[in-house]
């Protein structure tokens, strides 16, 4: 394949790479660098579960909850049992990429709304331990979370946070761009298309499931225990499962089956809330309705529906329609 | 095993089956929409809420509730129509994840607007026909749960007449069985689509009303409620009524037993693990449809 600044790889890349290195001009204050860090951060959880939802054409209800873990994982840790913060973040990584890979196979037979169902359940069920077992969480009151350190050097600033959480999002935008092209994320899209066709085509359909499975809940965990280190305290409201919707609609508004989508949907519903606080009473009803707005007047997200109306001639290679299904 | 534990096993059994009735009417709701269009409605806890916050308001206004009941029922199914014919029909075609979210967006507006209309208080709707216990077997049940064990058996024989019996209600299976198969022998599936959004609305404000009185009422109570709802739904098998039904009453009666014999903080857990663990077993739930994939 031909690589230029045109294909939506390359050229996609280094214009996320651009917005994020000339976005600090306009970031006058530690406010916009903490919305700009938490965009980023529900950006590397989007792009992940953009490959599970948008590829794979398997829904997840309950992503909040391996993002919760990770949070919570890192957090206990690092800050009841003295743990370096960055072991503990890999310790939580590894736990939820266990759990996700023994629950993985049994919930990922499920179809559809079965699906949807069971991941659901699954983070619900995650919320409720946290919520409950305030000795080692805290509870619905949450708890305080030491700095990231590594060595003895302490990661504090916003502006040096802004940094990091962007070179690691260009790093998940990248391996998900790579996986997509890659092999498997063809084999992907075939089973999303058809998980029969596919097989017949000889695809491991739940090997293949279950790898996407086990990446998108490790983004989010990855992303889960970076944020607890921000922000320095957490609560079960990040694990809940509206949280788990608020993911999900991200990846769909953005554009589902298109990673900068994920990135543009994870970005509009993180600062939009934060405008939309000047309304105060009305703030609900108006997020309801741009939603329901969006979704109704471009169907398929922003991003794919933008692209659509600036190039109607050409078919950038990212946005290849997948299967008729959607969710199913 | 001690002489407490009949008594005490009647209590947990009927608590159980009062919040099991009221998950079977919110499930029923679920299915309705569900097979009429294959869309799960996240808004239908919005319809159990506002079905009793009107209701709470409306009694308040000193309206007798005979009166504020159909007052509000009607109020909701106009929310279910408005929502089908403002939100659902203009995005047809697109995909059933592209619905699901308009749906959520509808049931943050909703409650977003019942923030405005009413308040973030909790509120109490009188019983309705008093509070004096009765006893059952050493156990005490409440004469509301009459009221709901009464009334979701009335609604469950009358759907299963008016699916089995009536024209409408067969042009609705129909189209549940095959959308264009049924509008080619003459149904009107746009109708059953803005019908099936009007019972759904009715189904879940009766549920909101009718639980009122037991558990309080607010704002937010048709997110847990909705979301129980939709576990029943799928543990019974999505768009079956008599999985509905039976898997509202199993989460209703498992919940109400862990709550008395394992833990009252993992009782919701415990209902979940118990709808994860049938569908490893049976993937489209107790009654549903085992249909093979077409390619």
């Amino acid at each position: 394949m031909r690589q230029n600044f045109a294909s939506p790889r390359v050229g996609g890349m280094v214009a996320l790479a651009l917005v994020i290195a000339l976005l600090p001009v306009g970031l006058s204050n530690n406010y916009f660098y903490d919305v700009a860090i938490l965009v980023g951060l529900n950006a590397i959880v989007c792009v992940g579960l953009n490959l599970l939802i948008g590829y794979a054409g398997q829904i997840s209800l309950g992503h909040a909850g391996f993002y919760g873990l990770g949070a919570y994982g890192s957090a206990i840790l690092s800050s009841r049992y003295g743990w370096p913060p960055l072991l503990s973040m890999l310790s939580a990584t590894l736990v939820v990429a266990a759990l996700a890979f023994v629950v993985g196979r049994p919930i990922l037979r499920l179809k559809g709304h079965y699906l949807a169902m069971a991941t659901l359940g699954l983070g619900v069920i995650i919320f409720m331990v946290i919520a409950t077992e305030d000795k080692l969480t805290g509870g619905p009151d949450g708890m305080s979370v030491v700095a990231f350190k590594i060595g003895s050097f302490a990661l504090r600033e916003a502006q040096l946070w802004y940094w990091v959480v962007g070179a690691l999002l260009l790093a998940a935008v990248w391996l998900a761009l790579n996986l997509i092209d890659s092999p498997a994320g063809r084999a992907l899209r075939a089973l999303h298309g058809s998980e029969v066709g596919a097989e017949v085509l000889g695809i491991d359909a739940a090997r293949h499931k279950l790898m996407v499975f086990v990446i998108s809940a490790v983004f989010a965990s990855v992303a889960g225990s970076l944020n607890a280190h921000f922000s320095g305290f957490i609560t079960p409201s990040k694990v809940t499962f509206l949280h788990s919707i608020e993911l999900v609609t991200m990846v769909v508004f953005g554009g589902m089956a298109s990673t900068f989508g994920a990135v543009v949907g994870a970005a509009a519903l993180t600062v939009l809330p934060q405008f939309l606080t000047v309304l105060k009473d009305y703030e609900m009803m108006v997020f309801g309705a741009l939603m329901m707005g969006t979704m109704i007047f471009m169907p398929r997200g922003v991003v794919p529906s933008l692209a659509r109306l600036f190039a109607p001639r050409r078919r950038p290679e990212g946005e290849r329609k997948p299967g008729s299904e959607g969710a199913a | 095993m001690s002489a407490q534990f009949m008594p005490q096993f009647m209590q947990y059994l009927l608590s159980g089956l009062t919040v099991g009735a009221i998950y079977a009417l919110v499930a029923l709701g679920f299915s309705i929409i569900f097979n009429a269009s294959h869309v799960i409605n996240f808004a239908q806890g919005e319809f159990v809420m506002i079905g009793g916050m009107a209701t709470v308001s409306l009694s308040a206004a000193e309206v007798p509730l005979g009166l504020a009941i159909p007052l509000a029922v009607a109020a909701v199914v106009l929310v279910g129509l408005a929502l089908e014919k403002f939100a659902v029909e203009p995005a047809r075609g697109a995909s059933v994840i592209t619905l699901i979210i308009i749906t959520i967006g509808a049931s943050i507006f909703l409650r977003g607007l019942a923030t405005l209309v009413w308040d973030k208080q909790l509120h109490v709707l009188k019983a309705f026909s008093g509070d004096a216990p009765i006893a059952v077997a050493g156990a005490t049940l409440l004469p509301q749960s009459l009221w709901v064990f009464g009334i979701t058996l009335a609604i469950v024989l009358a759907l299963s007449w008016f699916f089995g019996r009536t024209l409408l209600g067969k042009a609705m299976l129909a189209t549940s069985h095959n959308r264009l198969a049924a509008q080619l022998v003459g149904i009107n599936v746009r109708h059953v689509l803005l019908l099936s959004y009007g019972m759904s609305a009715a189904l879940g404000a009766i549920a909101g009303i009718l639980i009122a009185p037991i558990s309080f009422t607010t704002y937010d109570v048709g997110v847990m409620l909705g979301l129980k709802g939709f576990a029943a739904a799928i543990l019974g098998g999505l768009g079956s009524g008599v999985g509905a039904v039976v898997g509202g009453i199993v989460l209703g009666v498992a919940e109400s037993m862990s709550a008395g014999y394992v833990s009252s903080a993992y009782k919701d857990a415990i209902a979940l693990v118990i709808t994860l663990a049938v569908l490893f077993f049976m993937p489209s739930g107790l009654f549903g449809k085992r249909g093979g994939e077409r390619v």
